[in-house]
C-alpha cells in the first residue's frame, strides 16, 4: 500500500494544480449561480443566497433563449456542416491534386489555423468589413455588398470560424481517408459505383468512427469560441450575434452581474459536459 | 485500421506519391480520372485562394502606408509601420509579457506533466484508469465556460493581475492534454531500458531523468512548443486575469491598440499582427521539423484522440509494467511493418514511436 502512494507522489502537483484551477471554478460555478455576486458593490464582498433566481431570470431574459439559439446555430453551421464538410471535401481533394497545389491549399488552410486567434480575428474583420477585401471584390464585378458585420452578423462569424477551424477537420479527414483501404473503393468502381455513391457507401462507413469524433471535437472547440465573435461583432449588433460565451462575459464584467454571468457559465458547463461525456462513453471501449 | 502512432498526421497527403498509387481501373475510368483530376487541383486552387485572401490583407497592409481594410498592393513598401510601432510599451513590454506567460507556463506544464506521466505510464495504479478518465473530461470542458468563475476564484484568492497567478491557471489549463501527450510519447520509450538502470541501483525518478528523458527530448519540445503556442495567443485568459496594462501580453495590448487607433492606423495594426503571429509560425514549423509531419500539431492535438480512435488500440493506461518486448511485437511492429517499413528504424526506439521520433519526411 505505502509503495502504492509512493508511486503516486509525483502525481501530487499535477492534481493539486487541476483541483486549485479546474475543479475549483467548476465547483465555484455551479454555487455561484445561486448567488447574487455582483462585480462591485455590497454584493461583491457578501453576496447572499438567492436560490434560483439567476436560473428563473435567465429563463424569463429575452436575451438567454436568443443567446442560446444563436450558439446552435453557431455551433451547426460552422462546426457540425461548414468545418467537417469542408474539411471532409478538402482530404479528399487533396488526395486527387498534385503535388504542388496539395502543399498550397494545406500549408494555406493550416496557416488560417495556426494563427493566434486575435489576428485571425482582425483578418477575419478586415475581410468583412463594409469597406474590406470582400466588398472590394464584390464591387469589382459590380455587386455593392452589403456590411456583413452589421447586417448578417451571424453569416460573417460563421463564415470566418469556417476559415478558421477547418484546417482541424482537414487533417483528421486526411488521416481517416489515408486508412481507407483502396481495395475497397476499386472494388466498388468495378461493380460500377460512381464517385458519389462510393463516397457514401464505401468511404464514409469505413471512417464513420473519425467522423463521429471529428463532430464531438469540433463541436465542443465551437462553443466555446469568443475571441472571434468578440472581435469580429462584439456580440452585436446589440445581442445579434452574442453567444453564450459573449452573453456569459457581457453580464459578467460589461454589466456586473456575476452571479448571472455565473448561471450562464454553468449551463455551458452542462453542455459541454454532456458533449464530453457522449465522447467519453464513446472512446470506453479503447480506453478500458 | 490505424496502428497505435498517436497521430493521425497525414503523412501520405504530405510524401508520399498517393496520387499515382492507385492505377485507374479499367479502360472507362482513364480519361475520366484525368478530368476529375484537374477538376479538383481547380477547386482547391481556388478554396486556396478564398482562405489566403483574409491573411494576405495582414501582410500587404502591414507594409502599406496608405492601408485600408481591403486587400490592396501598397502603391510604395515601406516599413514605417512597423517603425511606428516598435515602442518598449507599445510592442515590447507586451512581447516580453508574452513571453514570460507563455514560457512560464509552458515549462511548468512540462514538468508537472513529466511528473504525472510517469506513474501513468509505468506502473498498474487502481485509480489511474479513473484519473485519465478525469482527465480526458477536463480536455473537453470548454475554458471559455469557466472564466467568468475563475475571474471569481481569482478575486476571492486574491491572485487578480497577478502574472504569476495567470501562469499557473494557463498551466493548469493546458495541462490536461499535456499529461496524454506526455504520456503517448513516454509509453513509446521501452522500458527494458529502465529495468537496466534499476538493477543498478537507480531509484524511479533517477531513471526517470537519466533514461527516460533523454529519450523523450522530442516528445517533450512539441509538448512544450504546444503549450507555449497555446498561451501566445491565448486572448481571453489575460484579457480576464490581467488588468494593468504593463503586465499584459501582446494579444491584450493589440487589442487594446485596436481599440484606440484600429479604425486609422490600419497598417500598424497589421504590422503589429504580423509581428505578434510570427513566433508562432516559426515555432509550428519547428515543431514540422522535430516531428517529420507537416500536420504535426494538429496529430500532437489529435492524437490521443482521434489517433486512438483510429487505432482501435488501447491506449494501456495503468498497463506499463508489461515488459517492452511484448509491447513492441505485440502493438508496435506488425502496425510499423504493415504500414510504414520505410519509416522503421533500427534504435532504441519501437519504431512506431510516436510521429514525433521520425525523421523528418523528406
Amino acid at each position: 500500500m505505502s509503495r502504492g502512494v509512493a508511486r503516486a507522489v509525483p502525481l501530487a502537483p499535477a492534481v493539486v494544480l487541476l483541483a486549485l484551477f479546474m475543479l475549483g471554478p467548476v465547483v465555484w460555478s455551479f454555487y455561484g449561480s445561486f448567488t447574487n455576486t455582483a462585480l462591485t458593490g455590497p454584493t461583491a464582498a457578501n453576496p447572499e443566497w438567492i436560490g434560483f433566481d439567476n436560473y428563473i431570470g435567465l429563463i424569463g431574459d429575452p436575451d438567454f433563449p436568443k443567446s442560446l439559439w444563436l450558439t446552435v446555430v453557431f455551433v451547426f453551421a460552422s462546426a457540425v456542416v461548414g468545418q467537417n464538410v469542408l474539411g471532409i471535401a478538402l482530404a479528399g481533394l487533396l488526395r486527387s491534386a498534385v503535388r504542388p497545389v496539395r502543399s498550397i491549399a494545406s500549408t494555406v488552410v493550416v496557416a488560417a489555423w495556426v494563427l493566434p486567434e486575435i489576428v485571425a480575428a482582425f483578418a477575419a474583420y478586415a475581410f468583412f468589413h463594409s469597406e474590406g477585401t470582400l466588398n472590394a471584390m464584390l464591387g469589382g464585378v459590380g455587386i455593392t455588398g452589403p456590411d456583413w458585420l452589421y447586417s448578417t452578423p451571424m453569416l460573417a462569424v460563421v463564415l470566418a470560424n469556417v476559415w478558421r477551424g477547418t484546417a482541424f477537420s482537414m487533417m483528421v479527414y486526411s488521416a481517416a481517408l489515408a486508412e481507407v483501404p483502396p481495395e475497397l473503393t476499386e472494388a466498388a468502381q468495378l461493380d460500377g459505383a460512381n464517385g458519389l455513391q462510393r463516397l457514401a457507401w464505401v468511404t464514409l462507413p469505413v471512417i464513420r468512427r473519425s467522423i463521429s469524433t471529428n463532430l464531438m471535437l469540433t463541436t465542443l472547440q465551437t462553443l466555446s469560441v469568443f475571441t472571434l465573435i468578440y472581435v469580429m461583432t462584439g456580440g452585436g449588433p446589440g445581442t445579434d450575434s452574442s453567444t453564450l460565451p459573449i452573453l456569459a462575459y457581457q453580464e459578467a464584467f460589461k454589466f456586473a452581474q456575476v452571479g448571472y454571468g455565473t448561471a450562464i457559465a454553468t449551463v455551458m458547463i452542462v453542455v459541454g459536459g454532456i458533449f464530453s461525456v457522449i465522447y467519453i462513453r464513446a472512446l470506453r471501449p479503447e480506453v478500458d | 485500421m490505424a496502428g497505435p502512432t498517436t497521430a493521425p498526421a497525414p503523412e501520405k497527403t504530405g510524401s508520399q506519391p498517393t496520387a499515382g498509387r492507385r492505377p485507374a481501373v479499367g479502360p472507362m475510368a482513364a480519361p475520366g480520372a484525368s478530368v476529375t483530376r484537374v477538376a479538383a487541383n481547380l477547386v482547391l486552387l481556388l478554396i486556396a485562394v478564398c482562405f489566403v485572401l483574409p491573411m494576405a490583407w495582414v501582410v500587404f497592409a502591414s507594409f502599406d502606408a496608405n492601408a485600408t481594410l481591403s486587400f490592396g498592393l501598397p502603391d510604395a513598401a515601406t516599413t514605417a509601420n512597423f517603425a511606428a510601432i516598435m515602442t518598449p510599451e507599445l510592442t515590447w513590454l507586451p512581447l516580453w509579457n508574452a513571453f514570460v506567460l507563455s514560457a512560464g507556463s509552458g515549462a511548468i506544464t512540462v514538468v508537472v506533466s513529466v511528473l504525472a506521466a510517469y506513474p501513468l505510464s509505468r506502473y498498474r495504479m487502481r485509480f489511474g484508469k479513473y484519473f485519465l478518465y478525469t482527465v480526458l473530461f477536463g480536455t473537453c470542458l470548454p475554458i471559455t465556460a469557466i472564466m467568468v468563475p475563475v475571474y471569481a476564484l481569482f478575486v476571492q484568492l486574491n491572485l487578480l493581475d497577478s502574472l504569476p497567478g495567470t501562469i499557473f491557471f494557463m498551466a493548469a489549463t493546458s495541462l490536461p492534454m499535456a499529461i496524454w501527450m506526455t504520456k503517448n510519447f513516454m509509453d513509446s520509450v521501452p522500458i527494458s531500458l529502465e529495468e537496466a538502470a534499476w538493477t543498478e541501483g537507480a531509484s524511479a525518478m533517477q531513471a526517470l531523468r537519466r533514461v527516460v528523458l533523454p529519450l523523450m527530448r522530442p516528445g517533450i519540445a512539441v509538448v512544450f512548443i504546444f503549450v507555449f503556442v497555446q498561451a501566445w495567443g491565448n486572448f481571453f485568459v489575460p484579457f480576464v486575469l490581467l488588468l494593468s496594462p504593463e503586465k499584459q501580453p501582446a494579444a491584450v495590448s493589440i487589442f487594446a491598440f485596436f481599440g484606440q487607433y484600429g479604425s486609422v492606423a490600419y497598417g500598424q495594426l497589421a504590422a503589429y499582427s504580423l509581428l505578434y503571429a510570427a513566433p508562432v509560425l516559426g515555432l509550428y514549423v519547428l515543431v514540422t521539423r522535430i516531428s517529420g509531419s507537416a500536420f504535426a500539431l494538429a496529430g500532437a492535438v489529435k492524437g490521443w484522440r482521434g489517433g486512438r480512435q483510429l487505432s482501435g488500440t488501447p491506449p494501456c493506461g495503468g498497463r506499463r509494467a508489461e515488459p517492452a518486448a511484448r509491447r513492441a511485437s505485440g502493438r508496435r511492429a506488425p502496425a510499423c511493418a504493415a504500414r510504414r517499413p520505410r519509416r522503421c528504424r533500427p534504435g532504441p526506439r519501437p519504431c512506431g514511436s510516436g510521429p514525433r521520433a521520425r525523421r523528418p519526411a523528406r
